[in-house]
């Protein structure tokens, strides 16, 4: 089955099982490696992408959802990694291992375009679902506030 | 002393035995994983008292984990049997279908996927805090069905209709992968919560359990 999808701005024409997880697609298929695969079930957000700019996981977003919509991974998240929070990230020096790191990203994007302005809270609850085996949350949260432009009081 | 006194009252306030659980006592015994058939109740001649028997065997949908596990007492869902919080760890947010990042939507599709294991159903979210049930008994969800404020907003008539027809209700039958479904068939329940309305849509009594 024929899927038609544009990814980071491109069109795409996927010669696929319209069952493939997503995440199959995008690194397998199309070679963007940037979406991690960390525990296959929705668990972890390692795979996190967005889908017309909905935040989802895509180990368990079969091919065919994506039919005739737009993704947008890690890549295509700015032309030249410039997006405030990639700026952020490099600023505050947020990854240790890294693996987590394109999904807190992506999820932590939507929330930005959401809430330009978010609370402690919101920044937790919108991030709740993205693990960081290295404990990098504290950064994490003050990288999304310093690229919202909300003060750190920590 | 005080509790010689908390004794002495509690002797004072001895119930008498429990009408309804008489009536109840009196039906076929059941499996776990069925529902009783709309005829047998037919054997309680006084309609009140079938009325608040049908609604005891509706309980046992409602309070199913298929069916209990979103209506939560909180701000985040259950899972499996109704005893740990939803993993990953997620709000209801101002729609109940989650906040951003963390929608329902996210993961949640329109069917099952058995692949990775993730239930979905059309429309899947998380019953408005006004509709919790979780804790609850019999009675106190009897009342609340009955309250338009508490109900999500439905008639009786359209309550029935709900229950027997939406389809994310009818994904608690049909959970996959596994999981224990709500016992009988959406169909039965539809019935039984039908005959229910139209005895009256009698209460049990706060004791009464199915």
């Amino acid at each position: 089955m024929s899927i038609r999808v544009r990814v980071n701005g491109v069109e795409q024409e996927l010669d696929v099982d319209p069952e493939m997880p997503l995440l199959w697609a995008l690194r397998d298929v199309l070679g963007l490696t940037g979406t991690k695969y960390g525990c296959g079930q929705a668990l972890c957000g390692a795979c996190s992408v967005h889908l017309d700019g909905q935040v989802v996981r895509a180990c368990v977003t079969p091919i065919r959802r994506a039919d005739g919509r737009e993704v947008t991974t890690i890549e295509g998240l700015s032309p030249d990694g410039g997006h405030p929070l990639q700026r952020a990230w490099v600023e505050l020096g947020v990854p240790q291992c890294g693996f987590c790191q394109s999904g807190q990203l992506m999820c932590a994007a939507a929330l930005l375009a959401k809430k330009p302005q978010p609370t402690d809270a919101d920044i937790d609850q919108s991030l709740a679902g993205n693990l960081c085996r290295c404990g990098t949350y504290t950064r994490i949260r003050a990288a999304v506030k310093k690229a919202a432009g909300v003060p750190d009081s920590k | 002393m005080a509790s010689v006194v908390l004794l002495a009252g509690a002797g004072g306030c001895r119930r008498q035995p429990d009408s309804d659980a008489t009536r109840w006592e009196s039906l076929p015994p059941v499996d776990a994983r069925d529902l009783r058939p709309l005829d047998v109740f037919q054997r309680i001649e006084d309609p009140a008292q079938r009325s608040r028997a049908l609604f005891l065997e509706t309980s046992r949908v409602y309070l199913h984990p298929r069916c209990s596990n979103c209506h939560p007492d909180g701000d985040s869902p259950y899972q499996d049997s109704g005893e740990t919080l939803h993993n990953p760890p997620v709000t209801r947010g101002p729609e109940d279908k989650g906040v951003v990042g963390m929608e329902c939507a996210g993961c949640h599709q329109e069917k099952n996927l058995e692949l990775a294991r993730v239930p979905g159903a059309p429309n899947w979210h998380v019953a408005p805090r006004s509709m919790s049930w979780v804790g609850k008994s019999p009675r106190e969800l009897c009342e609340q069905l009955k309250d338009s404020k508490r109900n999500g907003g439905k008639t009786l008539e359209q309550l029935v209709e709900h229950n027997a027809h939406d389809e994310l209700v009818a994904w608690g039958w049909a959970p996959g992968s596994g999981r224990q479904p709500a016992p009988g068939t959406q169909a039965q329940f539809g019935a039984l919560v039908a005959a229910w309305v139209a005895t009256g849509a009698q209460c049990p009594s706060e004791e009464a359990r199915p």
